[in-house]
């Protein structure tokens, strides 16, 4: 029998999403991945999966499922949310858990998504990750285009999501404890690459001003309402690429931060680019929050992204086994295979 | 020398810009820039996206310097001869017929000529791919015979059908899937221009040439109903 998740409710917006789909811009084909791929890789970590699996991308409100499957690993990263873990269909009230921690669930137990809660976004990885085929190298959804994640689209009731493992591993489950998800007080951006299409005092304008994250705003696109741009010579130009985290200014004067489902390319100028230490941040940040720029020269962004992938780097090491103390978390560690090199040949002779 | 400027879209992706132009002459420089790029596989460069106007360079900046990037950038510049294009050449079959063509006539109108003469004006040349993009598959086609340059629409049209053949400016293009448009649309293929199954996906590449072939709306639904499928073919046929 086939071990799968039923969708007993979608939630709001829930996709399939890994690191994303490179090397196809050039035929048109939109990145897409994951908005927060911090907390992916967090989600992932925390079931012992490789950090770039595909999982469940889960905005605002969270999916309903039953597990179909002699057991499961789950774990969310991202935003604060309440998962409930019911004995069955029929049951009123379960056990909870909380986000940034591992949890075991059986066969026929529901398991309910709340609400997200300080950032949008929250995402639920499966030990093993989904039996689903990548489409040009990625498990990513891109709903537009109806292209990869299951079946090109979010997920919908009656899904049935097809796991790689039928039963959960016999490690142990953790917590993941101090893994930094504040947000920048301002976003930090490079300006250009057309900056010079824009009145000084524009730009001035969009640095000091506070911009509220508009409703319309979705995997594409985060659409902004504050201080409007003023185009010098029109707000055409002959279409160059879009790079993540553009920030491009149409003839409404709003600016608008192209995303991770951004179109390849685009015939609106670009006043900034969100520098991609920020971006993770960004992708998470909630309709109705207030954000603001600040500017940043490219020698500072990449050395903010090489502190950012250090921390990535440095998840593994804040993994905590739920249910033991904190002295026993190097024996742990070690037994479960998550310090590499003489682990594996002494200590884990025993294991998968 | 070629005039360029090299601009920074973020900490991970370089712009080698040309100008605001759509320019045969430009896209063949930025077709042969990529190429020589791609060509010398940099360790750190992640995937280059040619544009009617750019070339941008998205890279990782822990492994690959801007400033070494540029220097490369440069170095192939200065010694670029005329691109090689890809050599690919693709018929693509068109119908005109006004039941798939709701602008021909209007278009027709613009410019006081008949819609065979439009026809027969879209269909006699053989177009360059400037790029793909704005959607998976789309390839934007020039240039347009100067009476057929026309300005978009003013209020876009908020779906149109897969296969149509929009004109807008100097390009054409047949749109791969339904989506919102502000071009004029005077025909539809019955082919796809992409096809996520296949490896590559898209059907058309930037450098490629194209030549429309009209069928009659009889064969339209002949060859929709059959799935045709349009193979490139490599050769100097054309």
């Amino acid at each position: 029998m086939s071990a799968v998740l039923r969708i007993l409710e979608s939630g709001l917006l829930t996709t399939v999403q890994d690191l994303g789909r490179i090397g196809y811009q050039h035929l048109g084909v939109p990145t897409s991945g994951a908005l927060d791929p911090v907390s992916l890789r967090a989600a992932n970590i925390l079931v012992g999966n490789a950090p770039m699996e595909g999982a469940l991308e889960i905005a605002y409100l969270g999916p309903t499922f039953m597990v179909e499957a002699d057991s499961v690993n789950l774990a969310c990263a991202g935003a604060d949310v309440s998962i409930e873990v019911l004995h069955d269909e029929a049951a009123v009230n379960g056990v909870r858990y909380a986000s940034m921690q591992s949890f075991r669930v059986q066969r026929g137990q529901v398991v309910r998504v709340g609400q997200t809660a300080g950032w949008s976004l929250v995402y639920l990885a499966v030990e093993g990750g989904f039996d689903i085929k990548p489409v040009l190298g990625s498990v990513s959804t891109y709903v537009r285009g109806q292209i990869g994640g299951w079946q090109g689209r979010a997920l919908a009731a009656g899904d049935a999501l097809p796991l790689r493992r039928s039963a959960a591993g016999k490690r142990d489950e953790f917590r993941l404890e101090g893994l930094d998800l504040a947000r920048p007080s301002r976003f930090r951006v490079v300006l250009g690459p057309q900056n010079t299409r824009f009145s000084e005092r524009s730009i001035k304008a969009f640095l000091d001003g506070e911009y509220t994250v508009s409703p319309a705003t979705d995997r594409m696109a985060m659409q902004l309402d504050g201080p409007k741009l003023e185009h010098i010579s029109g707000h055409d130009i002959v279409s160059d690429a879009i790079a993540l985290g553009s920030i491009q200014v149409p003839g409404h004067g709003q600016p608008v931060v192209l995303m991770a489902d951004r179109q390849t390319t685009g015939g609106y100028p670009k006043v900034a680019t969100v520098i991609s230490a920020d971006l993770p941040a960004l992708g998470r940040t909630r309709i109705g929050d207030k954000i603001s720029f600040q500017e940043a020269s490219v020698e500072e962004a990449q050395q903010l992204r090489r502190t950012l992938l250090q921390q990535i780097d440095a998840i593994p090491d804040r993994m905590v086994p739920a249910h033991r103390s904190r002295d026993d978390l190097t024996a742990c560690l070690l037994t479960n295979n998550l310090i590499s090199g003489i682990a594996n040949a002494q200590l884990a002779p025993s294991m998968e | 020398m070629t005039d360029y400027n090299v601009l920074a879209a973020g900490d991970t992706a370089l712009i080698v810009d040309f100008g605001n132009q759509v320019d045969l002459n430009v896209s063949a420089k930025v077709l042969a820039l990529a190429g020589r790029l791609n060509a010398l596989k940099i360790d750190g460069v992640i995937e280059t996206v040619p544009t009617i106007r750019s070339l941008s360079i998205y890279y990782e900046p822990l492994t690959v310097s801007a400033i070494w990037l540029e220097r490369q950038v440069a170095d192939i510049l200065e010694h670029l001869e005329e691109a090689p294009a890809t050599g690919r050449t693709c018929d693509i079959p068109v119908c005109y017929d006004p039941e798939l063509a709701p602008d021909l006539e209007w278009v027709a109108s613009q410019r006081d000529l008949d819609p065979a003469q439009v026809i027969e004006l879209h269909s006699s040349r053989t177009y360059h791919v400037y790029m793909l993009g704005f959607l998976p598959g789309l390839a934007y086609l020039g240039d347009l015979p100067s009476e057929l340059v026309l300005p978009r629409r003013t209020t876009p049209r908020s779906r149109v059908p897969a296969g149509s053949l929009g004109i807008g400016g100097k390009l054409t293009c047949i749109y791969p899937m339904a989506t919102p448009c502000g071009w004029h649309l005077i025909g539809r293929s019955p082919i796809s221009l992409w096809d996520a199954s296949l490896t590559s996906g898209a059907l058309l590449r930037a450098g490629d040439k194209v030549k429309f072939n009209p069928v009659s709306l009889s064969e339209y639904r002949r060859m929709c109903s059959d799935g045709v499928i349009a193979a490139p073919q490599a050769g100097t046929s054309h």
